[in-house]
């Protein structure tokens, strides 16, 4: 009787654009210039979007802000590479892709400043509200795959999660659920490398997430997550097969949380200001415009419109979040049930009485 | 255990008569009728297809639907009930199974922090009208996590419906009328009384409403409530009351959540005593609600303290000593005998 090696797994990592600029134009997908400054545009406006709601955290205006600084082009590339009918299931720090899938800014902002109408996104938006408990929507990626499968709609289901959210027992069900049934289900991961203070190394001993997809049989590529034309190839591949019946697939976009994990943490008290440097080299918003520059697509000139643009229209966002109604302390009863039970027209019954008095 | 292979039923949906049919064949039979009249539902859990469920519930659904409407899903209970929940908000209508509620734990984060909330998170946008599955209780000799009653955790939490019948008529209307509710529902199987007995069940299709408790047995004296397996237990300590001279009212609650305070109300009044039984264990249980709920609204009208009947507060004893644990026909008589004793 041998012993003998009966499988085997290699785990491949796509790059593009490098951090100095290098670009590997074999592997550069066919975008036109007008998109690729489009990119850019949309990657500066989560940032900008970004840095609004910690002010207004930082000014009382607003609860707890998960910040999506550093992760700008994970969440442009995927974008970018989804269609109408796609479903998108993020995490909680998917805020640009929320925006881009048409998820309105003032409402995100609401939902972070503690006003559930934040998370009534408009007819027809394909996505669902963020999952806070960390890992708990890899499932509903699962689900949302296998109905699209199941009534043969030319469309995927993609989820988010983070390093952190691997370690949890629901991405492991998740997957191993995707790959029995063959689901139109993507798997993104955005390795920022850490899950509040403990690095990505204190969550799993495996040298990559990506390799995790082999374990259930399904195709796992890790991304340069920093280089938005890798990540718009490698989703856009994994969503087409996902579309057509191929199954699903698993993404793990190396990044980094450039700012802390929420306005409630101090991220200095657990990483190096070495570390933090290192990172803001990797800065996929330089690099996307050194691109641009380097081929005169772009200027100081356009940088400062782009600027006061997106300026503008954060603050069309906050004024419409501030526009908002105050939201009726009877709605805490309204949408429980289909209709209310009357158990529960009596609790409210008796808060409508002491809110009017 | 026997699986009752030797029994097997294969659905009545195009029968045209009524059938005497076990609570297990009438869960089979209600899903039959369901699915056929709607092809978003879907049925999956564990060993739920080919098999046909390990109590034989959804035996020949496999066979009659296929298996892109009932699926045998891997071993993992979040998965099934998470998966359910996207299905669910995409338009699916997912009837899941978990095999034994004592397995329901790795679930509880699904059921509670996303199927019970969508619809309130979302503000009505997404919904989740999934029906949940499951056999519950003890009474059957099962190995050990086979005989939990944990329905007050679920009871306690805001935005799931749960519902416990106690016959095979019921099984049926209120299987049914789970399917079609427009928000999630945790439907608990009696599994002691799943082969116990045959009732007379309606072919087709009919309702037994949710939230709406039934008068199993008229009384005078005294008031029991009960659910599931717990209803056949007082209705036999009614009849030997009854030898006594007392005369005991048995409500079947058949809905926990939302609870008909109505009916159950309305008895205690009439009768000015009640004991409330369930196999659960005492502490915070459904009856510690109910027992509230009568001093709340029907103080002046008791004769005597309300009794309750319960498991300990102790982990399910394994088979040799649970006929200790289930409160039982002495136990339910004793307690009625105290309330007309004070």
């Amino acid at each position: 009787m041998p012993r003998k090696p009966i499988h085997s797994c290699t785990v491949e990592r796509l790059e593009i654009l490098g951090p100095d600029g290098a670009l590997d134009a074999s592997l550069m997908p066919d975008l036109d210039e007008a998109t690729i400054v489009e990119l850019y545009r949309t990657m500066v406006r989560m940032r900008v979007f970004d840095d609004k709601a910690v002010k207004l955290q930082r000014q009382g205006r607003m609860g707890t802000w998960a910040q999506l600084k550093g992760q700008e082009a994970v969440q442009a590339g995927v974008a970018h590479a989804m269609i109408e009918d796609d479903w998108l299931i993020p995490a909680f720090r998917e805020h640009g892709l929320m925006f881009l899938r048409g998820v309105p800014g003032h409402l995100i902002y609401a939902y972070w400043a503690g006003d559930e109408r934040g998370a009534s996104f408009p007819e027809g938006v394909r996505c669902l509200p963020i999952a806070v408990p960390v890992g708990s929507q890899f499932t509903h990626g699962s689900g949302i795959g296998l109905s699209l499968k199941l009534r043969g709609e030319h469309a995927a289901a993609v989820t988010f999660g983070g390093d952190g959210a691997t370690s949890e027992g629901d991405f492991h069900e998740a997957l191993n659920f995707a790959g029995v049934f063959d689901t139109n289900t993507v798997f993104i991961i955005q390795n920022n490398q850490w899950a509040i203070s403990m690095p990505r190394e204190r969550q799993t001993s495996s040298p990559t997430l990506a390799q995790k997809a082999d374990a259930y049989g399904i195709p796992g590529l890790q991304v340069d997550g920093n280089d938005v034309f890798a990540v718009y190839v490698a989703a856009t591949e994994a969503l087409e097969r996902a579309r057509s019946g191929g199954g699903p697939s698993l993404i793990e976009a190396v990044t980094y949380r450039l700012g802390d994990h929420t306005t409630a943490d101090d991220a200095s008290r657990y990483r190096t200001g070495e570390e933090l440097a290192h990172w803001q080299e990797q800065d996929p918003i330089p690099r996307l415009r050194r691109y641009l520059e380097e081929r005169n697509l772009w200027d100081d000139e356009r940088e400062r419109t782009l600027e006061e643009d997106a300026a503008k229209w954060v603050a069309a966002e906050v004024d419409a979040m501030n526009a908002m109604p105050p939201p009726d302390p009877g709605d805490i009863f309204r949408y429980m049930y289909a209709s209310m039970p009357p158990a529960l027209a009596g609790q409210l019954a008796g808060l409508t009485q002491e809110v009017d008095r | 255990m026997s699986t009752g292979r030797g029994q097997q039923y294969t659905g009545q949906a195009s029968a045209s008569e009524t059938a005497r049919l076990t609570i297990a064949q009438a869960v089979q039979d209600a899903l039959n009728v369901e699915m056929e009249r709607d092809p978003s539902i879907i049925v999956l859990g564990e060993d739920v297809g080919l098999n046909g469920g390990v109590f034989r519930a959804t035996d020949g659904l496999f066979e009659r639907f296929g298996p892109d409407r009932v699926m045998d899903t891997p071993l993992a209970e979040d998965a099934i009930i998470g998966a359910s929940v996207g299905l669910a908000v995409t338009g699916m209508r997912p009837v899941a199974e978990i095999q034994f509620m004592g397995f329901v734990y790795p679930a509880v984060n699904q059921i509670l922090a996303h199927a019970a909330r969508m619809r309130n998170r979302t503000r009505g946008r997404l919904t989740v009208p999934m029906v949940i599955r499951m056999p519950y209780g003890g009474g059957i000799h099962a190995p050990e996590s086979h005989s939990e009653s944990y329905e007050a955790l679920f009871v306690h939490s805001p935005g799931i419906k749960v519902v416990v019948p106690s016959n095979p008529y019921d099984t049926k209307g209120l299987l049914i009328s789970a399917i079609r509710d427009e928000d999630p529902v945790m439907f608990l199987e009696p599994k002691r009384i799943y082969r116990a007995f045959r009732e007379p069940v309606p072919p087709g299709s009919y309702t037994v409403p949710l939230g709406t408790a039934a008068i199993a047995r008229q009384g005078s004296d005294v008031t029991i409530i009960a659910w599931g397996a717990m209803v056949r237990v007082c209705l036999d300590a009614a009849s030997a009351l009854e030898r006594e001279g007392i005369s005991a009212e048995v409500i079947d609650l058949r809905t926990l959540n939302p609870l008909d305070r109505d009916t159950l109300l309305a008895s205690v009044t009439k009768t000015g005593r009640a004991v409330v039984v369930h196999e659960a264990p005492r502490t915070a249980g459904v009856g510690a609600e109910i027992v509230a709920l009568i001093n709340e609204r029907a103080l002046l009208q008791l004769e005597a303290p309300v009794e309750r009947v319960t498991g300990f507060d102790t982990v399910f004893p394994y088979a040799k000593l649970e006929k200790h644990y289930l409160p039982n026909r002495e136990r339910i008589s004793a307690a009625v005998r105290r309330t007309l004793e004070f």
